[in-house]
């Protein structure tokens, strides 16, 4: 069928001088080249679009002052690659061990210059099919029955040139900054173009509009020399670490803060920027006033006749003169380049820099048309990490494993195992797994159970947003119920106005782990698939519907949930409770008695002793199962004769008795995170 | 509070003073004797004194006065003198006079005659000291006789004073007395109120008294509202004497619940003076108000047996534990106080009525707390899986890992072309069964120290997930031979020291070995070729073909590649090939199987048979067929899916039985059943097995069927019929017959979780009640309640604006350009503050 298709439409392209790609993409930023990637391996026909002579031209220009605010931690102490990756924030995924930011920057906080090195090595090196120089400025759409999605993606360059396409997937970024007209706003500097030579702001007096990261990147770099500088914004400043959403101000760039809180020096200001206007006065000066005082004067008047709010209220914040104002307000997506066909709407309230999107990242009204990278963070914005490196590289292979099965007829990628590895494989992918830990709350790994829960089939970081659809969506089928493992941060603990330093803010016991804050692995279970109306009307902050149970796996400090009584053994409960088996292992020797003396045997015995592959343990092991009370020791003893059996039984019993004395865990290295 | 303190100490001080004065009684002469004339002549004006007229002393009267003088001490105490008048002979006045007068006491009040007693009336001193305040006390102390008139005199008080009831069986008794003399001295204070008939005590509620004591009832009548409800009452639980009165009408008195802002071991109190001990509610200021309330509660509960105190702990800096809610502090010096976890207020109650119990419910509920906590968790924090705390208890000792080489993503391809077999455990560091594994593999390692060609390796697929994955590990542990620069074999046998050992030996052999003369063959049946293979015991296969023969050698050579590692195939096709088939009576192409070193060899004739085929019959044949079951070969003889039946041996069995099972098991095939003997010396989990089947240990060797697929029936062979092959069929036909009763039947149960989980999502529903959990779910089960185009999700979100719109909200609560500047202005202002500090 698709070889039908690619043929029609070939002919279809050499009849109107449409140059056909079944995939389009728009920009070769991260996200672009990310799905560049996942295509070329699939070995999908598609092209990128890049209207700049190299990719990632928007980390060329931006940001201003160079220093990127995603990490790159070069040691973790740990070999697992996959783990690292969940500390390493600029690295595109590939195969290539090469492709790895670590090579590129030995910075921490690295230079925007190695991330265009790495795209430009990441497209070269892949040899990822980029069209530069090639400016996408109008798309529509053609009406086919024949097509995918029932119509094909016209695309047209700067010099005319068309292209179609069966699915575009959109990696254009937010690039289009976000400007405030207020009377005077002539006089405002905008980021894009401001000085980043502090010498050029030495005794001055400045005020930034805006209060993300690069205000304050751009007040950092100009703190030691200005006169002071005053921010303003509508909404109060939102701390990443307080927030725990990466696109909140950073620590590295909040310099300010101090100067601000201690010494009364520099300031913050909360206000509508909308209410607000600049007067110039004859030395050059601005000074802030009010919309409303400049629309009640008289138009002709000079400056002297301008009300300003000091007049009324002698004690106004900003009341002092100003050298200069700069607007770092943020970016936008670009909504120009879309026909009206597509209707690409902005989102809503704070997103509306944003297209609307389905959490598939399809858009809301043109089916085929996905979009990527930071243009897709609408999805999770201010919760998650979808609109940066770290997380995007996640969600676009999510969106290339939905397209491969909607149009290619390939399912989701899955293992099946038997039922015995299913704690295991929960905990591997909770202690190693990126994907899950940097897109919390939004990627998932989907456990399906095969019938009589002897067997299940494991699906890595589905969006968890369109679990009532993952039947269709990946082509694997679901009607034994369902896992979904996911990591969150405990609910009510993140917040601007959050205390995330309060006294026992980390639980330690893991029959309190629902009450955990930090970052922590939550396991769903559903007996059946959640419908999309249960998904809909699920409870707010709740990432999915009630399920009929749910585990969570206790915090840890050193993330790392490997603790076989704290971490494996409830989770082994759960899931014997869902499943209604018991899923623990047992020597070869167990079997060995379960086999005589039951009719049935545990999973753990059926699916290896019976089949030869029993666990029968070192003598050493075999003793201290013994002395736990586990095992029961047969073997005669020194003196002749049979003991009386109780007296056997006594002793067992002892032994589980002892065992059973709890031991109490060191309070304070439990709860470590407190100190 | 100080007045009341002082009114206290006065009270006591005259308690004190009356108690002392009991032992001198009588020792001094009170009693003044005095003439008519003078007698009248000292009256005053207020002061009551009890005269006796006395002509000269009548015998008859003797006794009476021998009381009245005991009295006058008491009685001084009241103010009221006694007096004998010793009449003149002559006098015939009004008191003097008459000879009945003589047989009376009078009580004056000032010159006023109270009343006349008649002198059986005043029988002793408690008689006259009850009946002369009795008379004097005549407005503070009403007598009713009925119902109504209690009733009214109690209504009447209501919201003005308490009034205290005492039933007394007759007047002039002790406790008519003690009633009287507290009457005296609270006859102010309270209205005093004393019966003598008993239905009036029944009808005050106060049913289980008996009627023959003295009952007295404080009746809380100044607080009582309600004219329909009768007052509250606090009934006095010790004897009527004077010192207990006191006491309860001192404790009715105390403010019914004292707060207390000071260390509780500080704190005194009424109660406690009086040595009843006294009871702390410990509150806080979030619960204050239903603290008081409880306070107040347990104090009615306990008017009159300890005090209530009311301890706020956010003013004390108390080191006790946070989840006391009770404290108590007995009178007794030195005692500390003790703080306890009640749970309602009855607890508190028995706790002050009986102080023994005090030790005995800490116990207790040290006891309930460890049942609760057992309750709570079950034990699920308690490891039960044998294999994880067997590692956990091993994970302290050091592993001898040096045999065993560590790869890494870096080293694994070229270490594996390094040495011919590379055997590769992979294994996760934090899984169990990974690490019970490594454990005999060191064994292993051990083994095969020194072994040319083999170099024993491992992967911690936690470390190099990405090796782990590329070479298709799915499960951990797994364990793999590469063979250089060839193919790989994947481990599928049992995770046991012997057996890898073996299989790596065995696989460093090709399978099948291509044998080249026939002295090869010969020891090759023999167990003796290859050497290297002679120390471990194993089945030889000697596949034998002719030169026309190929497809069936292919097949051989491809189950060969199966086999691998298990069985020696050898294979020879030389031109002798004839000879050694005449040899052993096979025409080619044929097996021959030789078991243990070559004693004995069989011939399998090989027809057009695929490699699968082949294999199957291979497995099958290398079976024994009267094997000695154990742990390691067990799964072998199940997959036949048949009825076991076992002898169990205390050691080896003996060889008639021996013979006779043989030929028993070569008669049938093992399509049958499956006979089979266990060594319980070797394998000694046998006993387990006989125990789960017999209620005691059978002696041994013990013959047993087992349905182990087919109803799970136990069937002991009669021990008093020995071991033979006839014995047994005549027994199996009757046990087919169903004329043997089986000795047990296994369980057909399932393997259920052995313990509960935490269930979390009852406890948020728990701690989070208005979480929407279950109403979303009800709003998905119930469609109709909602209507699809108008979503409750909808309205729930409204209800709780996300963190992001709140906080907006708060930051931009105007959009009018009044509202800017004063924000910004009361920014400043904030700013300006802070400068000051």
């Amino acid at each position: 069928l698709g070889l039908a298709l690619y043929a029609s439409s070939l002919c279809a392209a050499s009849g109107a001088a449409f140059l056909y790609h079944d995939y389009c993409v728009i920009g070769a930023g991260p996200s672009g080249l990310q799905a560049a990637y996942f295509l070329q391996q699939a070995g999908r026909d598609y092209v990128v679009f890049e209207r700049s002579h190299a990719p990632g031209s928007f980390f060329a220009l931006y940001p201003r002052h160079r220093k990127l605010i995603s990490i790159n931690k070069r040691y973790t102490g740990k070999s697992n690659s996959e783990f690292n990756l969940r500390h390493d924030w600029n690295s595109l995924l590939s195969h290539d061990r090469r492709l790895l930011f670590r090579r590129y920057s030995h910075d921490f906080f690295p230079d925007a210059d190695a991330m265009v090195r790495y795209l430009e090595d990441f497209a070269s090196l892949l040899k990822l099919r980029v069209q530069y120089n090639t400016a996408i400025i109008h798309v529509t759409l053609e009406r086919d029955g024949q097509a995918w999605n029932g119509h094909y993606f016209l695309l047209t360059d700067q010099d005319r040139q068309n292209y179609k396409c069966s699915s575009l997937l959109v990696a254009t970024g937010t690039w289009v900054p976000n400007v405030v007209n207020f009377p005077g706003s002539e006089y405002v500097e905008g980021y894009e173009t401001v000085s980043i030579n502090p010498e050029d702001f030495a005794g001055q007096t400045v005020l930034i509009l805006g209060r993300g990261n690069s205000a304050f990147e751009t007040a950092e770099n100009i703190l030691g020399v200005t006169n002071f500088i005053h921010m303003v914004s509508r909404s109060r400043v939102r701390l990443s670490w307080a927030t725990h959403y990466v696109g909140d101000l950073r620590a590295i760039n909040n310099g300010l803060l101090d100067t601000y809180q201690l010494k009364s020096l520099d300031g913050l200001l909360e206000g509508n920027l909308e209410d607000l206007a600049i007067v110039k006065d004859k030395k050059g000066k601005l000074h802030i006033t009010l919309r409303f005082y400049l629309e009640n004067r008289n138009t002709s008047a000079g400056i002297d006749s301008v009300t300003l709010p000091q007049d009324e209220l002698d004690n106004f914040a900003t009341r002092a003169p100003y050298d200069r104002v700069i607007r770092c307000l943020g970016w936008k997506f670009d909504f120009s380049i879309y026909n009206r066909s597509l209707r690409m709407m902005p989102g809503k309230g704070n997103k509306k820099k944003y297209p609307q999107i389905k959490p598939s990242y399809e858009s809301r009204s043109t089916r085929g048309l996905f979009v990527l990278g930071t243009a897709s963070h609408s999805v999770d914005f201010r919760k998650s990490a979808g609109g940066f490196i770290h997380g995007f590289r996640y969600t676009t292979r999510a969106v290339h494993r939905l397209l491969e099965n909607r149009h290619h007829g390939v399912p989701w990628p899955s293992t099946v195992y038997p039922i015995t590895q299913l704690t295991n494989s929960i905990i591997k992918r909770v202690n190693e797994a990126s994907g899950l830990y940097q897109m919390f709350s939004i990627l998932a790994d989907i456990i399906l159970l095969r019938e009589n829960a002897t067997a299940f089939e494991y699906l890595e970081e589905y969006p968890v947003g369109v679990l009532a659809e993952l039947e269709t969506q990946t082509g694997r089928k679901a009607p034994n119920g369902l896992f979904v493992v996911i990591m969150e941060y405990g609910r009510n603990f993140s917040g601007a106005d959050k205390d995330v330093f309060y006294y026992n803010r980390a639980v330690g016991e893991a029959q309190h782990a629902w009450q955990s804050n930090f970052l922590h692995p939550v396991i769903y279970y559903y007996k059946r698939l959640p419908t999309e109306r249960e998904m809909r009307l699920r409870p707010p902050d709740w990432p999915l519907p009630r399920p009929d149970a749910v585990h969570h796996i206790v915090e840890d400090f050193l993330t790392d949930w490997t603790a076989p009584n704290a971490h494996i053994l409830p989770l082994r409960r759960f899931l014997e409770n869902c499943l209604s088996t018991d899923l623990r292992n047992f020597f070869a020797e167990s079997c060995f008695l379960f086999a005589f003396t039951r009719q049935k045997l545990p999973p753990f015995c059926r699916q290896g002793y019976v089949r030869m592959q029993g666990l029968v343990g070192s003598e050493g092991l075999r003793r201290h199962a013994v002395e736990a009370g586990l095992l029961e020791d047969y073997a005669p003893t020194d003196f002749p004769g049979d003991r009386p059996p109780d007296s056997r039984e006594g002793s067992q019993d002892q032994l589980l008795r002892d065992h059973a004395i709890p031991v109490h865990p060191l309070q304070h290295l439990v709860n470590a995170k407190d100190e | 509070m100080s007045a009341q303190k002082d009114r206290w100490v006065f009270s006591f001080s005259f308690l004190l003073f009356c108690a002392s004065s009991i032992p001198t009684r009588g020792s001094a002469r009170l009693l003044q004797e005095l003439s008519p004339q003078e007698y009248f002549s000292s009256l005053q004006a207020g002061r009551a004194s009890l005269a006796y007229f006395s002509h000269n002393v009548s015998p008859g009267a003797q006794p009476f006065l021998e009381q009245i003088e005991n009295s006058a001490e008491a009685l001084q105490d009241y103010g009221i003198s006694v007096v004998k008048v010793n009449c003149p002979k002559e006098d015939v006045s009004r008191y003097c006079g008459k000879e009945n007068a003589l047989r009376r006491a009078y009580l004056f009040r000032g010159n006023m005659l109270i009343r006349e007693f008649p002198t059986d009336a005043l029988f002793d001193v408690n008689s006259i000291v009850a009946n002369v305040l009795f008379a004097l006390l005549f407005n503070e102390v009403k007598y009713v006789e009925t119902l109504a008139d209690l009733q009214n005199i109690e209504n009447a008080l209501k919201g003005r004073s308490n009034m205290v009831f005492a039933y007394v069986p007759a007047t002039g008794t002790a406790e008519h007395r003690a009633v009287m003399e507290a009457a005296f001295a609270y006859g102010t204070v309270h209205q005093f109120v004393l019966t003598t008939e008993a239905t009036l005590l029944k009808d005050t509620g106060d049913d289980e008294s008996d009627v023959s004591s003295a009952r007295l009832l404080f009746c809380h009548c100044q607080q009582a509202t309600d004219l329909a409800e009768p007052c509250r009452r606090t009934a006095m639980g010790q004897t009527l004497t004077m010192l207990n009165i006191h006491r309860h009408l001192k404790l009715m008195g105390a403010p019914l619940v004292t707060e207390v802002a000071e260390d509780p071991e500080k704190v005194s109190t009424v109660h406690l003076q009086l040595g009843l001990p006294l009871v702390f509610i410990l509150s806080q200021k979030e619960t204050y108000e239903a603290d008081r309330r409880t306070a107040e509660f347990v104090a009615w509960q306990l008017l009159g047996k300890a005090g209530v105190a009311l301890l706020s702990r956010d003013l004390v800096d108390l080191n006790i534990l946070l989840r006391s809610n009770v404290a108590l502090k007995t009178p007794d010096e030195g005692v500390p106080i003790k703080y306890l976890v009640l749970e309602d207020t009855d607890e508190v109650i028995t706790l002050v009525e009986d102080k023994n119990k005090i030790e005995q419910i800490q116990e207790d509920e040290e006891e309930e707390e460890e049942d609760e906590e057992e309750k709570e968790n079950n034990n699920q924090d308690i490891q039960d899986d044998q294999v994880v705390e067997a590692v956990s208890r091993d994970k302290k000792r050091e592993l001898p890992l040096e045999q065993i080489l560590v790869l890494t993503e870096e080293t694994f391809h070229s270490a594996l072309l390094e040495t011919a077999r590379t055997v590769v455990l992979f294994y996760a560091s934090w899984e169990a069964v990974s690490l019970a594994v490594l454990r005999s593999y060191t064994e292993v390692a051990d083994h095969l120290k020194g072994t040319q060609g083999v170099l024993l390796s491992r992967v911690n697929c936690w470390d190099w997930p990405g090796v782990c994955a590329k070479e298709n590990v799915t499960q951990l542990p797994t364990i793999k031979i590469y063979e250089k620069g060839e193919r790989s074999v994947m481990y599928n046998g049992m995770w046991g020291t012997e057996e890898l050992t073996s299989f790596i030996m065995l696989s460093r052999v090709s399978c099948p070995l291509k044998l080249a003369t026939i002295d090869e063959a010969e020891g090759y049946l023999r167990g003796e070729f290859p050497s290297e293979l002679s120390s471990y015991h194993h089945t030889s296969l000697l596949g034998v073909f002719s030169t026309a023969t190929s497809e069936a050698r292919e097949a051989f050579e491809e189950a060969g590649s199966i086999l691998s590692g298990h069985v020696t195939m050898g294979m020879y096709f030389e031109d002798d090939a004839l000879a050694l088939s005449r040899k052993y009576a096979v025409s080619p192409p044929a097996l021959l199987l030789a078991r243990s070193g070559g004693r004995s060899v069989e011939g399998i004739a090989l027809s057009k048979q695929s490699a699968q085929d082949m294999v199957r019959t291979i497995r099958y044949e290398s079976l024994d067929i009267f094997p000695e079951i154990t742990v390691q070969n067990l799964p072998r003889y199940l997959q036949f899916r048949k009825p076991f039946l076992i002898l169990f041996s205390d050691g080896d069995i003996s060889q008639m039985e021996s013979k006779e099972m043989l030929k028993l098991a070569k008669g049938r095939p093992q399509e049958a059943f499956v006979a089979c003997w266990l060594n319980l010396k070797k394998t000694p989990v046998g006993r387990g097995v006989l125990k789960a089947y017999f209620a005691s240990m059978p002696s041994l060797p013990v013959l047993v069927w087992v349905n182990l697929h087919a109803g799970g029936q136990v069937f002991k062979f009669p021990s008093e019929q020995s071991i033979t092959e006839m014995n047994i069929l005549s027994w199996l036909e009757k046990l087919k017959a169903g004329l043997e009763i089986p000795s047990s039947t296994l369980s057909e149960e399932d393997w259920k979780p052995p313990l509960p989980a935490y269930d979390f999502l009852q406890m948020m529903e728990t701690a989070v009640p208005e979480l929407p959990l279950h109403t979303s779910h009800r709003c998905g089960d119930t469609p109709e309640r909602h209507p699809p185009e108008s979503p409750g999700g909808d309205t729930a979100v409204r209800e709780e604006p996300s963190q992001e719109t709140k906080a907006e909200k708060v930051g931009s609560p105007g959009r009018d350009l009044r509202g800017t500047a004063p924000r910004l202005a009361a920014r400043e202002k904030q700013g300006k503050r802070h400068s000051k500090l």
